[in-house]
């Protein structure tokens, strides 16, 4: 404490100083001194984006497309697959390299939405249980989501280094909030009444979890699962500032050089890439039901090669039928 | 019908529900001062949701619980298979006590033995009738092949046949329910419970519901604990009654009993709006016959139109209508007693209690 100059009553707090950000700077030391620890999560992390990162890129353009397309089908119907194919096509056209940069980003956002649902719905579900860890967990979400990045890219980056593990990792801790937060209120939305009769029939907690409370939350889920992934590519261009690449990079090095035509160029192609993701996970939101009440594989391009491959299969029944009458 | 013949199935002992952070101080200072709701109330701040409730339901019998809305009865039922934790008191199913049972046990004897059956029906949104029908199996671990074969029986037994592959949102109001009932007999339970199963549908689709609950039980024969608010699908389906008011079972007995017989002024105000015609027997109502032949000297019933003990007043008012004489009531052969005009219109009146005091007077 400073205690050289007088203490005033009406103004307290200029003559106490507890030294908090000397005392927090001790994290930076810390996180230099642990370095070694961190390295095996380190590794998985860096092979799980390596990974995911060469695999987008092995694909090419035109086929990755097609098959994007294909999913957005089977995901959320016809019309939001054309709008994907679109998309995609401005997107490419957009700069001779925005395809490789974006496939890039995409590796990033989707390796963090990975970990994200792996380290959120189980968080979620524990807040959606229990009242007092909802309580407790709620600060620490409400502080990750608004606490600026980059207070915490410095102790990242010397934790972990700089590159695409700590970009995975800040982009985790800015948008893992809203998965947690709305996986919790999927569990606490349930129909009381539905978990009762579950209860009245003999069906065990785990039971219960499994067969109702996480069916019903399903929707709710989904809406969080897609706010944690706009919010990962709205992280994109600060977590370039350490050393992310992709199309993140492109417009912070634009912004470097005053060149607002880069710039819009790569933040046009995070949009693109913003409205690609999110129509494709809204679609997974709707469930079955709204859809003619149908299993997933019932429609789409799956749905559509099953029932080709049925009729395919009656045909050569027929034949064979007709065949045997002849002989 | 009384349960004393019979085997008992469902036995509750001294049932307490208090409800609040303190429900075990309240339960202490009832036993030690006997409190009342009001006090128990105001000094623990908890509310008394069932008071000492003992009955017993014996196999096959249908057993009410009447009571308006508040009164406790949806409370009790859960007691019977431990959704509620009883602050005092234990149920017993086949003479095993519920209360002392691990959790393990109790789910089984849940998906086993009990069937459940809710106002609200409760049936799960996400899956299909046959899917929610065979649930209790399904939690139980039974196979897929087997499942399907019970569901197609339970849903054929509620008239549902060819719904299967549906979701409950496009069933209406009385389907939902009959869906709810297939779940609740589809493992071949013991014990229905049914919580205000009908409450919540028209009355037409009520009465509806009300036939087919009454063939499927004439024909499975279980043992069932019915809660409703109305008396008459209370009188129509029990075969015996338990009014319950503000937590306290107030009365129990046969319909006949409790319209005839109310405990207190309450079962009376529920009872007096009752039409007594399908109800009240004529042994209830008749002057014994040597009594009588005592009060109005020697009779000749020769030309008597005669009725058995157990005919309703409904059939007296038909034998009545034909003749100026009294109406003669055999059993095995003997006469036993006698019903007059004056004490038939009484009973009609649901007061047949006052009827021999005038008899007396002539």
């Amino acid at each position: 404490m400073a205690d050289n100059e007088t203490f005033d009553w009406l103004n307290p707090f200029a003559s106490i100083d507890l030294d908090i950000d000397a005392r927090s700077d001790g994290i930076k030391q810390w996180a230099i001194a642990n370095r070694e620890a961190i390295q095996p999560i380190k590794n998985f992390f860096g092979q799980m984006i390596g990974q995911i990162d060469a695999a987008l890129h092995a694909v090419p353009p035109t086929i990755m497309l097609v098959f994007l397309a294909l999913i957005a089908w089977q995901l959320a119907g016809g019309r939001v697959a054309i709008l994907v194919a679109a998309c995609l096509i401005a997107l490419g056209l957009l700069d001779p390299t925005a395809w490789s940069l974006a496939m890039t980003t995409l590796a990033i956002v989707i390796s963090a939405v990975i970990l994200c649902v792996i380290i959120g719905l189980p968080l979620g579900i524990l807040a959606g249980k229990s009242d007092r860890f909802e309580a407790a967990i709620r600060p620490v979400l409400d502080t990750m989501q608004t606490i600026p990045a980059f207070v915490y890219l410095v102790p990242v980056v010397m934790l972990v280094g700089i590159g695409n593990v700590s970009g995975v990792i800040v982009t985790i801790i800015f948008a893992l909030a809203p998965l947690v937060r709305l996986t919790s209120l999927g569990i606490r939305g349930v129909d009381p009444s539905v978990v009762e009769a579950a209860r009245a029939f003999g069906a065990s907690p785990s039971q219960i979890m499994f067969k109702v409370e996480l069916p019903l939350a399903t929707p709710t889920i989904f809406a969080g699962l897609n706010q944690t992934i706009m919010l990962s590519l709205s992280m994109v261009v600060i977590a370039s500032m350490i050393a992310v690449q992709g199309l993140g990079n492109e417009v912070l090095r634009a912004m470097g050089r005053l060149d607002a035509g880069k710039a819009i160029v790569g933040g046009l192609g995070i949009v693109i890439l913003a409205i690609v993701l999110d129509r494709i996970t809204q679609g997974l939101g709707r469930s079955g039901r709204e859809r003619g009440h149908r299993h997933w594989w019932q429609s789409g391009p799956i749905g559509l090669v099953l029932r080709l491959l049925q009729r395919s299969r009656q045909e050569t029944n027929r034949s064979q039928v007709q065949h045997g009458e002849a002989t | 019908m009384t349960g004393n013949s019979r085997e008992v199935v469902i036995r509750c002992d001294g049932i307490w529900k208090i409800f609040g952070v303190q429900s075990q101080q309240a339960m202490d200072a009832v036993r030690s001062q006997g409190l009342s709701k009001d006090e128990i109330r105001d000094r623990c701040n908890c509310i008394v949701g069932v008071r000492d409730a003992s009955f017993s339901v014996a196999r096959g019998e249908i057993f009410c619980i009447m009571g308006l809305s508040g009164s406790g009865k949806s409370t009790l039922i859960r007691h019977i298979n431990r959704l509620i934790e009883p602050t005092a008191g234990s149920v017993f199913i086949e003479d095993q006590n519920v209360n002392a049972m691990s959790q393990r046990e109790l789910r089984a004897l849940r998906a086993e033995k009990i069937g459940m059956v809710f106002q609200n029906m409760a049936l799960m949104p996400h899956r299909s009738v046959r899917d929610n029908v065979v649930f209790a199996l399904e939690v139980r671990g039974v196979a897929e092949a087997e499942r399907v074969k019970v569901a197609k029986r339970a849903i054929d037994a509620v008239e549902l046949t060819g719904w299967d592959q549906k979701y409950p949102d496009e069933l209406s109001g009385g389907m939902q329910q009959r869906v709810g009932l297939a779940r609740a007999i589809a493992a071949d339970p013991t014990i229905l419970l049914m919580d205000e199963p009908f409450s919540a549908l028209d009355p037409l689709i009520r009465r509806q519901l009300q036939t087919t609950f009454m063939e499927l039980s004439a024909e499975l024969h279980k043992t069932t604990v019915f809660i409703t608010h109305d008396l008459d699908e209370a009188i129509r389906i029990g075969d015996r009654i338990a009014i319950m008011k503000d937590g306290v079972l107030v009365q129990i007995g046969t319909p006949e009993e409790i319209v005839t017989q109310p405990a207190d002024d309450y079962v009376a105000d529920f009872v007096a709006g009752i039409s007594k015609l399908d109800l009240v027997t004529a042994a209830r109502i008749m002057q014994p016959f040597a009594q009588y032949c005592q009060a109005n000297g020697q009779t000749d019933p020769g030309q008597w139109p005669v009725a058995k003990p157990e005919d309703k007043l409904n059939t007296l008012v038909d034998l009545a209508i034909g003749t100026d004489h009294p109406i003669l009531v055999k059993a095995e052969g003997a006469s036993v007693g006698v019903v007059t005009k004056k004490a038939l219109l009484r009973g009609i009146q649901g007061r047949e209690d006052v009827a021999p005091a005038t008899m007396g007077a002539q």
